[in-house]
């Protein structure tokens, strides 16, 4: 066995897979899952710890799956996360446990996403229910948003005794696990349904259809409502747009809009909800997001381009999904960046004017900020465009929230430890707070304010 | 699931429901909507609310067949249920939270067309309801597709009919009284909220911008979530990019920009039109849509 690099993991055909919606990603079987857990080397000081946002203990659940004790595997991992089938698929394990590893140094890391992600699927096919509720202790937390954060919290309160109820803005649990990550990357009735179901058989409540500070305001929930505190994990809001001329054409859309009608609405199987199956397809953005628009408008037919201002190295996106995009066809074209849409007699987009770029000095972000090469703009044809560019926090819940303070992003101000916001008995976290990031930061987001609410609330 | 107390077609393709919805019911003002779903297949359908009941729990909703969900929305009866309504969403109208007494000085006039009645009612209601007065023009295409004229007669102090093809009461749009109230029989308005098809706001707005009465308009465009988080909605008002859900539904008409909100509507024509046929033809589809696969 070759130690320094990582037992592969059988994928879905590149050609079949950019036709079809489901899993691109076989994930390992029991002999994989063993072969590559042996690769790890148990270390003393486990770096990889160091580098999980929820601090799950790796090598521990690592040293269970070489032994074939599955099920001990996903008690160890369920101590401090109530997603790993979700974490060990769309986390960004390149930057995070397995950029740590000691194994990384000399050849590959361990494969620590794909070994999560083994456990979870067993214990869910094995019908393992890992956790159980605590015993009452007679206090009730209101949840507000059922997506990654708003979850883990619940979760972890419930686990200690609380009456937990998620207040959903959506008609379906999830947030963006459901509207914003396609079928290909994260199955929603398999792993999202089902990870949910988890939690909501610790005791936690879900509404869906009620939107906080407008159906009911977060005073009316503490002061009328019965509840102690609040979390709030309403996530990320408004899609950003460039501002440049054409963009309100028909044929531009916000990644959010696109994926949203794709993935929640289901618009790629027969349902109502309509969706632009367009021929060729510019995506602006180069994150998660903008991957996962590409390769959905390239599933639904389309010629697909990633239009970006900086270079692939700069990629914001996960490399695993860069490379699965490259792999289906998607075509790259970096260090450019649109500066107008155009638009035929109808105002139907017709096509992009770029303008090339060139990389200078590095900015606030670290990243090397990217400049105009002046007289290069050219057009390309397309019939679609769709803005991947993040986006500003909703404005429901801050203008609605009396001594709810917010910073100069309009993102909720919170204590990274705790959640605390400004407002007594009311944490927050998450998107909402930091504004767009990823799905493991908003869970670790979430156990911070579930801890802030439990010594808030014990020492009341 | 959100039951359904009461199911009436008011006219061709214009139906009424009453529907159970507590948390919309407890806190909505006039000016928000609602979103239904009707089932797992369905669409989300912004709707404005057209009444409600705080005591009972429970709304009020008018609408018209548009495409395929609308459609099987209206094959709902009493007792069936949607799977999902969701609300209030958007801003409450201005008036509301004027104090009551700038409001008397003030001279408001409804102008309603088609369904537009539907959410202008809430606020005809609204100043009856505070003791205010304010006038209602309730235009529709004929006598046939005219809605909710007794129950706008009850809360308008004046309510002035017209149909395009001259088949009941005044002949002509809505412009015709508007502009014969003001111009010929002397009657001033302050502001005129304007609530219908976005061709019939975009006319009131040009006649109020030469008579140079303030409008407000409400908006209906293409919405998925009705939250902010899609941006489907987005309009250009003035120099700037407004979504209609959060920072909407109502806006200074006079700002809108009306061909290009209009070009956006037709976005999903195509796809709505397929989605329809397919529909109709039942079993007997055979993919000539072109849309579901079913001819390859």
């Amino acid at each position: 066995m070759d130690v320094l690099h990582k037992i592969p993991v059988r994928e879905q055909d590149p050609k079949v897979r950019a036709t079809n919606f489901e899993e691109v990603c076989y994930g390992y079987n029991e002999e994989e899952a063993k072969l590559e857990a042996s690769r790890c080397i148990d270390c003393k000081k486990p770096l990889c710890v160091q580098g999980c946002p929820v601090s799950i203990d790796i090598p521990g659940f690592i040293r269970e799956v070489k032994a074939g004790n599955y099920e001990e595997a996903a008690k160890v991992i369920g101590l401090s996360s109530a997603l790993p089938a979700i974490c060990g698929r769309v986390c960004p394990q390149e930057t995070q446990c397995e950029g740590r590893c000691i194994r990384g140094i000399k050849g590959e890391p361990i494969s620590i996403g794909k070994l999560e992600r083994f456990v979870a699927d067993w214990s869910r096919e094995n019908n393992i229910v890992p956790a159980v509720k605590g015993e009452p202790n007679g206090k009730k937390v209101a949840v507000v948003g059922a997506g990654p954060a708003g979850l883990t919290c619940a979760g972890d309160l419930a686990k200690l005794g609380y009456d937990v109820t998620i207040f959903e803005a959506l008609h379906q649990p999830g947030g963006v696990l459901v509207y914003g990550i396609p079928e290909f990357r994260l199955p929603k009735e398999k792993v999202v349904a089902h990870e949910v179901e988890l939690v909501k058989n610790l005791g936690v409540k879900i509404e869906c259809n009620v939107i906080i500070g407008k159906s009911i305001t977060i005073d009316e929930l503490l002061n009328e409502e019965g509840f102690d505190a609040v979390f709030i994990g309403s996530g990320a809001g408004l899609p950003k747009f460039m501002g440049i001329p054409g963009e309100n054409a028909n044929g531009v859309f916000s990644a959010n809009e696109f994926l949203t009608r794709n993935n929640l609405m289901k618009a790629f199987k027969d349902y109502d909800t309509p969706i632009m199956r367009a021929k060729k397809v510019v995506v602006v953005g180069g994150g998660n997001v903008a991957m996962d628009a590409a390769r959905t408008a390239l599933r639904l037919g389309a010629e697909t381009h990633i239009v970006y201002r900086r270079s692939e190295a700069e990629l914001p996106a996960r490399v695993e999904e860069v490379h699965h995009a490259k792999e289906e066809g998607v075509i790259f074209d970096l260090l450019q960046n649109p500066v107008e849409i155009l638009v035929d007699e109808n105002d139907w987009v017709k096509g992009v004017k770029l303008v090339k770029m060139e990389l200078g000095e590095p900015d606030a972000s670290g990243r090397r900020r990217p400049k105009e090469i002046p007289g290069s703009e050219y057009v390309v044809d397309c019939d679609a465009v769709i803005m991947s560019l993040g986006t500003s926090p909703n404005p429901l819940i801050s203008s609605t929230t009396k001594g709810l303070e917010i910073n100069g992003h309009k993102c909720i101000i919170a204590e990274e430890s705790t959640g605390k916001t400004t407002k007594d008995g009311v944490y927050a976290g998450g998107d909402a707070v930091t504004g767009a990031a990823t799905v493991i930061l908003a869970m670790e987001a979430g156990k911070a304010g579930a801890k802030g609410i439990h010594e808030y609330l014990s020492n009341k | 699931m959100y039951k359904i107390l009461e199911a009436e077609m008011l006219a061709d393709k214009i139906y009424r429901m009453v529907v159970e919805a507590p948390f919309i019911a407890r806190s909505c003002q006039p000016g928000e909507f609602l979103i239904t779903k009707l089932d797992d297949k369905g669409e989300r359908i912004p709707l404005t609310i057209c009444d409600y009941d705080r005591e009972k729990g429970t709304v009020t909703i008018i609408f018209q067949i548009v495409g395929a969900s609308t459609e099987r929305m209206s094959w709902l009866k009493a007792g069936d249920a949607f799977e999902d309504v969701v609300g209030p969403l958007g801003n409450p109208s201005d008036f509301i939270k004027e104090p009551i007494e700038e409001l008397k000085k003030k001279h408001y006039c409804f102008v309603a067309g088609g369904v537009g009645a539907a959410p202008v009612y809430p606020q005809v209601k609204w100043f009856h309801d505070h003791g205010l007065e304010c006038d209602v023009i309730l235009g529709t295409r004929c006598k046939d597709t005219l809605i909710m004229e007794k129950e706008l007669e009850s809360v308008a102090t004046n309510l002035y009919v017209c149909t395009d093809d001259g088949s009941y009461k005044i002949h002509g749009n809505v412009c015709v009284p508007l502009e014969d109230l003001v111009k010929n029989q002397g009657k001033k308005y302050d502001v005129v909220v304007a609530i219908g098809p976005m061709i019939m706001m975009k006319f009131v707005c040009l006649l109020t911008k030469e008579l140079n009465i303030p409008t407000i308009v409400s908006m209906n465009p293409i919405m998925v979530d009705g939250t902010g988080m899609c941006g489907a909605c987005r309009l250009q008002v003035g120099d700037e990019v407004k979504f209609a859900c959060v920072d909407g539904p109502e806006f200074d008409g006079h700002l809108i920009d009306w061909s290009l909100a209009m070009k956006r509507m037709n976005t999903y024509k195509t796809e709505e039109g397929r989605a329809m046929l397919k529909l109709e033809e039942g079993a007997t589809h055979h993919g000539g849509c072109g849309n579901c696969g079913g001819d390859k």
